[in-house]
């Protein structure tokens, strides 16, 4: 009975029960509230660190709920019981989503002063770490598509959150349509699965899955469900429209749960391993058309945010070229197989720093300013600390040293340059566009003469979180090898060795 | 042929579903195509579970031992609560849209899907 033994099912429980005891406690005293929800946030950002670093040295933990023993997975020889299931690299993933929830819910509490309906913001906030948190650590496939479905609903009311323009209903409707047709193909897929094996656990259907004819149309489906959820190339479209409708730090938690969905389906391509060069080309192409076609569009927004959001569909062809190539290697991918994915894997921490910074920098223009669109001018003059922070997440974005997007970027072209050249040529050209895009950008907003209306202050505690993240990225940019060894590399050791994953259950 | 009738039903569903939300303007057509889907994945997953002559699966009072899968059922019922909660949130986009707008049509706007 002792904590770190009950501590995937807390990292969910903590965050659920916060979201529903906050609009009782906002009743009472809103600053209690703000109170109560960074304490949860707090003890739900320590109990990552502390299972991550027990995962890490430990090995794999599973934690059956229902059981009078934690650990005690298949009593029958079977698993019959829902099962959490922490390894390396689910750890890692949910280390960044409860930390960048924290940042962010603190970036929030100024930022969102003025709106009327706090208490149910916090709670959709809640609700979807909730959602990230459950898809990241469970290992029941049925499980998966319900915190799936609470990402999605959770998610949607928070790009709705501007009630008031007509855009962001309509974002918010365009997100919901698509995530729900996509968690119903999931759920079809399970389906498929269950009817074939009588089993819902991840690893155990990994084991006994036969690869016939309905097993190969069930991974399609939820490939393809995932990849709609990542915002991927052929169904990027919600991406730009959500992102650029939503408040600036939804945003950044929307970005979160897409790089969430693309470890699932991580997760699932190697456990399942099916035909895995085909799919992993697949990957490779639809990562390179991601890039191409993000930055192209990026290059002809008008909107901060809608820019912002198109780089960051680039910048997840980065994740997907990265582990795809790798992918093509598959069953023991040793060289440049294991860099491609360990750089595709860093750089899903890379890319939330990064984006996470711009989106953050882009509500506190809208904070000051209170314009979304790139006619400002003249920032610089009087806010040169987010001209700096500007600057950093531009030189991480289009990956300069000595950022963290170097570090990461390096490893996916130089491994994907085994695979096939012309794929790293293509990525670094995409890395050179997205450099002149937020050139203009930065020559928009911040250069010119100083902007003459009046400016409001922005609040020390948003820069502070700002400064966070800008610290952060030029730590990992200055010693890349310190987080590598610590993290990425085990979490690749995760992910590219599925048996540990299928016999933890077993 | 007879006992496939079900699964027939199913992809019958889930056709008109997917087809009311790729080619319909009208945005209230749009959800009623999602519900569908929704109704033809619960079918699919009952029929999963049915067992000839199966009784509900409740143990304590059962007249046999031939019961109808139980599991299904609890994820039928799951998935059902969970598809009321996205028609009810997207039906209220609708609302808010059509007061914003005086009109659900998806081809006048941006908004394409």
């Amino acid at each position: 009975m002792t904590l770190i033994e009950h501590a995937p099912i807390l990292l969910i429980a903590i965050p659920l029960l916060a979201a529903f005891l906050t609009p009782i406690i906002g009743r009472i005293n809103s600053l209690l509230r703000n109170f109560e929800m960074i304490i949860a946030l707090v003890s739900t950002e320590f109990l990552a660190i502390l299972l991550s670093y027990d995962v890490i040295r430990n090995g794999i933990r599973t934690y059956t709920l229902g059981a009078k023993i934690p650990g005690l997975t298949s009593p029958a020889g079977f698993p019959v019981r829902i099962i959490l299931e922490v390894d390396a690299m689910n750890a890692f993933i949910s280390l960044i989503a409860s930390s960048i929830t924290l940042i962010v819910a603190i970036y929030c509490l100024n930022f969102m002063k003025e709106q009327r309906i706090l208490d149910k913001f916090y709670t959709l906030l809640l609700l979807l770490l909730t959602g990230m948190l459950g898809l990241t650590l469970t290992g029941d496939f049925f499980n998966l598509f319900v915190f799936l479905e609470i990402l999605s609903v959770s998610s949607a009311a928070l790009i709705a959150f501007y009630v008031q323009r007509g855009e962001a209903l309509e974002a918010a409707f365009k997100y919901m349509v698509i995530s729900s047709v996509g968690a119903l193909m999931v759920l079809f897929a399970i389906g498929l699965l269950y009817g074939q094996y009588d089993l819902l656990n991840m690893a155990a259907i990994a084991d006994s899955i036969q690869g016939s004819f309905l097993d190969k149309v069930a991974l399609t489906l939820l490939i393809s469900a995932f990849l709609l959820k990542a915002g991927s190339v052929p169904v990027h479209m919600w991406k730009p429209d959500a992102y650029g409708e939503a408040p600036a730090p939804v945003s950044v938690l929307l970005l979160t749960s897409a790089l969430i969905s693309l470890y699932v389906l991580f997760r699932i391509f190697t456990i399942f391993a099916i035909n895995p060069v085909l799919l992993g080309w697949i990957l490779a192409i639809l990562g390179i058309l991601s890039i191409f076609l993000g930055v192209s569009m990026a290059l002809i927004q008008n909107n901060l945010q809608r820019l912002i959001a198109y780089s960051a569909i680039a910048e997840m062809g980065y994740i997907i070229l990265g582990v795809g190539s790798g992918l093509v290697e598959f069953p023991s991918p040793t060289g440049f197989g294991f860099t491609a994915i360990s750089g595709g894997l860093f750089h899903i921490l890379n890319d939330t720093l990064d984006l996470g910074l711009l989106f953050l920098i882009a509500g506190a223009i809208f904070y000051i300013t209170g314009k979304r669109d790139l006619n400002i001018g003249g920032l610089a003059h009087s806010q040169p600390t987010l001209a700096v922070f500007f600057l950093i997440g531009m030189g991480a974005v289009s990956g300069l040293p000595p950022f963290n997007g170097f570090a990461s970027k390096l490893m996916i072209y130089e491994s994907v340059y085994y695979l096939n050249p012309l794929l790293a040529i293509i990525g670094i050209l995409g890395s050179i566009l997205m450099l002149a895009i937020f050139v203009k950008v930065f020559s928009a907003i911040f250069l010119g003469i100083p902007y003459d209306k009046e400016l409001r202050k922005i609040p020390g505690s948003m820069l502070a979180v700002m400064g966070i993240l800008a610290l952060s990225i030029i730590f990992i940019g200055l010693f890349p090898n310190l987080v590598l060894e610590s993290i990425i590399t085990p979490a690749t050791k995760a992910l590219i060795n599925p048996k540990n994953y299928i016999e933890a259950i077993l | 042929m007879f006992h496939n009738i079900p699964f027939i039903a199913v992809i019958v569903l889930i056709a008109i579903g997917l087809y009311g939300v790729l080619f319909k303007r009208n945005l209230i057509k749009i959800v009623m195509g999602i519900n569908i889907i929704g109704s033809g994945v619960n079918l699919f997953l009952i029929e999963l579970g049915y067992r000839e002559g199966g009784v509900a699966p409740i143990f304590t009072n059962a007249p046999k031992l031939e019961m109808v899968l139980p599991t299904p059922q609890a994820l039928t019922l799951t998935s059902i609560v969970i598809n009321i909660a996205v028609v009810a949130l997207m039906l209220s986009f609708v609302t808010l849209i059509y007061k914003h707008y005086g009109g659900i049509d998806s081809e006048k706007r941006r908004l394409k899907g």
